[in-house]
């Protein structure tokens, strides 16, 4: 360990800690904001909510994302909702038990102080987001509707209809857009950040790529905000759109801020199943259709009957057979392996065995179909379109897919990484979901952190830490600025055979392989020597054409698949290290007898927050002990 | 299945561009079309030939990155449906396909199939917007919103900004996008006191921004993937009306 981990957690009782540490934060006068300008990678909920709130509050903001929109974000593409403690069903709800539910759905691997404050700023985002204008579902007295949500028993979940982040999304761009017209955010769409600058152990700003004109530059910055999202893509098939990258929160990594958790990544259970080789995406299915689906696969291995055959005595409810309190609403993760496991017994369905079916027979039968179109209508019709198999009539075919990452780059309460001046929000840092994300909550934690935690820290940063003057002239901008166009000539000469695509597939086939659902020491020592070969061919055998002075999709790729080739091994160190089962993590060596995850809480209640130490050589593992004053530390039962 | 595609290809923004014939051999049906133009693109990559470029990111049919004209279609021959979620089992084997660019003179191409969609941003920037700082917001439940209305307003709020009414359009008009947003905003209680003033900045910016005005032709609604209605350009046009007759200051 060389690092000192210092997560900054205020003292006094948890539900006074954020209030207490807001006002011990110090603030920086009305007239001085502005004196500062924040650079906030990335425009979805956590970058764009960051950039529209800080700008409001007279700083200068420099926001980049790499769509030719910033209402591209792939925080448009979330579906069910987002959960708030509002309490508004009268269900028993409380900020306490989003905070406890949170807590044990991430089964015991995240920080008690950050998840409390999460679960008390999530009722003031439905207010933030309802006076923007964001369409919620209301009951027809007019009041806010709900539903619930996979991993609670409470109904906490407000949604517009299967578009919530999209809904959500443009309230934050909305917010952007007007801070844009009014001077105090400088958007830049198509700009993708190849690098951060270190000046004096502080981030001090960033080197960027003008996606259209290939031209490379550099932005000052007093205080560097990374919200770049998720690495779901290192495997290839992921439900992230085909854009979203690790890149800026590698690049970091690689300047001194430490990743923590990398393999904890969560395979969303209702996704639609793979069908051939040229296949781009998985396109997921809410969880919320869990509320009124029903999930099964036949008894019999081989039973290749039209499910609309087969009778209720030969099919298997099998959450709600292993799960009865929970049934078809159990977590993510436990969804998934269960799926994987009926799968793997030769019981899936359709094509390729690997499905299982989600069944809406009942509902339609119970509410009616128009409840049913009513509540998951453009879900539906989106299946339809895919696989052109109507859900109304014949089941829906699922299978779990990659969807997000709870791993990222480390960061204290405030959200500030190791390296000084550099702050990480939502997807892209480690903090609050521990192994395991429970449903509807990265919208809340997006939010969270963009409307209400960077605003708030980045003031205490900026006054207490002063940043002094540089520019673009300080040599280590014009370091960063060599080293990336110099990356940038690389990638051109090798004019290989292969091309970028083809490296990221067989990439993301060992991932998913040997690092996915279920993984064990055997198969994470054959994925470590994997990778490296892959990544020595990749820098020996790509083929990008074009040149670097235009738009060049597959220049732009290639960077991101070649920091893909350096990630993938950090994962597979972390999930070889931790050889406890927690959350999305399952190791194969480590569960109970009947099959769940084993936690050890002994050897492993901590963040692993790996450090960087330099080209060729092993990973630093530092250790932040997570300590458990509140919710006492027991096995997760869903049962 | 084999295709035969004439595509667009343009190097650069003053570059001329022409369309180019590629065949396209061995499509599976199953196939999405942008995953079709990924596999034609491996193809001349593999040829050392420079891909096609387009936009798309999501491919589920939300981020409205994608914006390909298919045989003189925008978003191609389903309806209600994105490029991006469009399968090739809506074509069949031998058949020529023809895609091109959105085609508006508010949306400069920026190389092959990728256009600059900006001018949309500024529309929104204009007024697309309820005044709401962060922190500023009273308890959600104190603004009730009847169901109706927020189905309405919810049902132009599903714009995903893509630009296919532009490309639709015969005068390049962007008066579905406009008018979604003013709809959206304009039903809901919390968006009345910018409502007029609203209207009149963004459709002076649509104006600023060259896109073309409306005759009510109706393409735009047929090529809408999100099948907005073009009973909110009724209400735009309502709306600006009012503002301009009460003379509200912009």
């Amino acid at each position: 360990m060389t690092l000192n981990l210092q997560a900054r957690i205020p003292t006094g009782p948890l539900p006074q800690k954020w209030d207490k540490h807001r006002f011990e934060m110090k603030l920086v006068s009305p007239a001085n904001k502005r004196k500062y300008t924040v650079v906030v990678v990335g425009s979805g909920l956590a970058g764009g909510a960051a950039s529209a709130t800080m700008s409001e509050l007279g700083y200068n903001v420099k926001c980049f994302c790499f769509q030719d929109s910033p209402r591209r974000a792939h925080s448009i593409a979330a579906q069910g909702g987002i959960n708030a403690a509002k309490n508004y069903r009268n269900d028993g709800d409380s900020v306490y038990r989003l905070f406890y539910d949170t807590v044990k759905g991430g089964d015991f691997r995240s920080r008690e102080a950050n998840v409390y404050r999460l679960a008390e700023l999530s009722v003031n985002i439905i207010d933030q987001c309802v006076a923007q204008g964001v369409p919620f579902a209301r009951e027809y007295g007019g009041l806010l509707a709900n539903r619930s949500f996979g991993g609670a028993q409470v109904s906490r979940t407000f949604y517009a209809r299967g578009q919530t982040g999209q809904q959500l999304l443009l309230g934050a761009y909305q917010a952007l857009e007007r801070q844009i017209a009014a001077g105090g955010v400088k958007m830049y769409p198509r700009t993708e950040m190849l690098d951060l600058v270190v000046i004096d152990g502080q981030a001090r700003g960033i080197i960027a790529r003008d996606l259209v004109t290939g031209a490379i530059e550099a932005h000052v910055a007093d205080a560097v905000v990374l919200a770049s999202g998720g690495y779901g893509n290192v495997f290839f098939l992921s439900t992230n759109a085909q854009g979203s990258n690790a890149t800026a929160i590698w690049r970091a990594y690689k300047r001194g801020a430490a990743f923590a958790n990398p393999c904890f990544t969560q395979i969303h259970p209702t996704c639609i199943p793979v069908h051939g080789e040229y296949q781009s995406k998985l396109t997921l299915m809410s969880e919320s259709l869990r509320n009124d689906g029903r999930v099964w696969v036949p008894k019999q291995k081989g039973d290749k009957r039209d499910p609309r055959q087969i009778p209720e005595a030969d099919r298997d409810y099998y959450l709600e057979r292993k799960y009865p309190s929970f049934g078809n609403l159990a977590p993510r993760d436990i969804a998934s392996r269960a799926a994987k496991e009926v799968c793997d017994e030769g019981r899936g369905v359709g094509e390729t065995g690997f499905g299982v079916y989600l069944d809406f027979a009942d509902a339609i039968k119970r509410l009616g179909k128009s409840v049913i179109e009513d509540r998951y209508g453009n879900l539906f019709d989106m299946y339809e379109r895919i696989t052109n198999e109507n859900p109304y009539e014949v089941p829906m075919r699922i299978y779990p897919a990659v969807h997000y990452t709870m791993g990222g780059l480390w960061v204290d309460y405030n959200l500030m990484s190791t390296v000084n001046g550099l702050h990480v929000t939502g997807e892209a840092n480690f903090s609050d979901h521990g192994a395991n994300r429970l449903g509807a909550s990265a919208l809340m934690q997006g939010l969270a952190d963009g409307y209400f935690i960077i605003p708030s820290t980045i003031g205490d940063y900026l006054a207490t830490r002063k940043p002094a003057k540089v520019d673009t002239t300080h040599a280590a901008f014009r370091d960063a600025l060599a080293g990336v166009a110099e990356r940038t000539k690389r990638f051109l000469a090798i004019e290989g055979k292969r091309t970028v695509a083809s490296f990221h597939r067989e990439l993301g086939k060992i991932m998913w392989e040997y690092c996915g659902m279920s993984r064990n020491e055997a198969g994470l020592k054959i994925a470590l020597t994997k990778i490296p070969e892959l990544r020595a061919e990749f820098w020996r055998n790509v083929n990008i054409p074009g040149s670097d002075a235009e738009l060049n999709q597959a220049l732009e790729k290639a960077g991101r698949v070649a920091d893909f080739l350096e990630l993938a091994e950090l994962m597979c160190i972390d999930a070889l290290h931790r050889t406890e089962s927690c959350g999305a993590h399952f190791r194969e060596e480590s569960q109970t007898p009947d099959g769940e995850a084993l936690r050890d809480d002994d050897h492993f209640a901590y963040v692993a927050a790996w450090e960087y130490a330099g080209e060729g050589k092993p990973p630093i593992l530092n250790r932040e002990p997570l300590v458990f004053e509140n919710v006492p530390l027991s096995q997760r039962s869903y049962k | 299945m084999n295709l035969t595609l004439h595509v667009w290809r343009q190097a650069g923004p003053d570059a001329p561009g022409k369309m180019v014939i590629y065949e396209a051999t061995g499509v599976s049906p199953e196939m999405s079309f942008l995953e079709m133009l990924d596999v034609v693109n491996e193809g001349l990559t593999e040829r050392g030939e420079v891909p096609i470029a387009f936009d798309h990111d999501c491919r589920e049919g939300i981020c409205g990155s994608c914006s390909l004209m298919i045989n003189g279609v925008a978003h191609g021959p389903m309806r209600g449906t994105a490029t991006c979620q469009l399968h090739m089992r809506s074509f069949k084997d031998g058949d020529t396909i023809y895609i091109e660019p959105w085609r508006a003179r508010a949306f400069r191409v920026i190389k092959d199939l990728a256009v600059d969609r900006s001018p949309l941003d500024r529309i929104i920037q204009a007024g697309g917007f309820i005044t709401a700082p962060t922190g500023s917001a009273q308890d959600a439940n104190n603004i009730l919103v009847a169901k109706e209305s927020v189905d309405d307003a919810m049902d132009a709020a599903a714009c995903i900004g893509c630009g296919a009414c532009v490309a639709a359009c015969p005068n390049a008009s962007a008066s579905l996008f406009t008018a979604a947003k003013i709809t959206h905003l304009g039903l809901l209680p919390q968006g009345q006191s910018e409502r007029y003033r609203r209207a009149l900045k963004m459709v002076q910016q649509m104006e600023l921004e060259e896109f073309g005005s409306c005759t009510l032709h109706g393409e735009c609604q047929e090529a809408c993937p999100k099948e907005i209605s073009i009973d909110t350009i009724t209400r735009m046009n309502r709306d600006f009306l009012r503002a301009s007759l009460l003379g509200t200051r912009p």
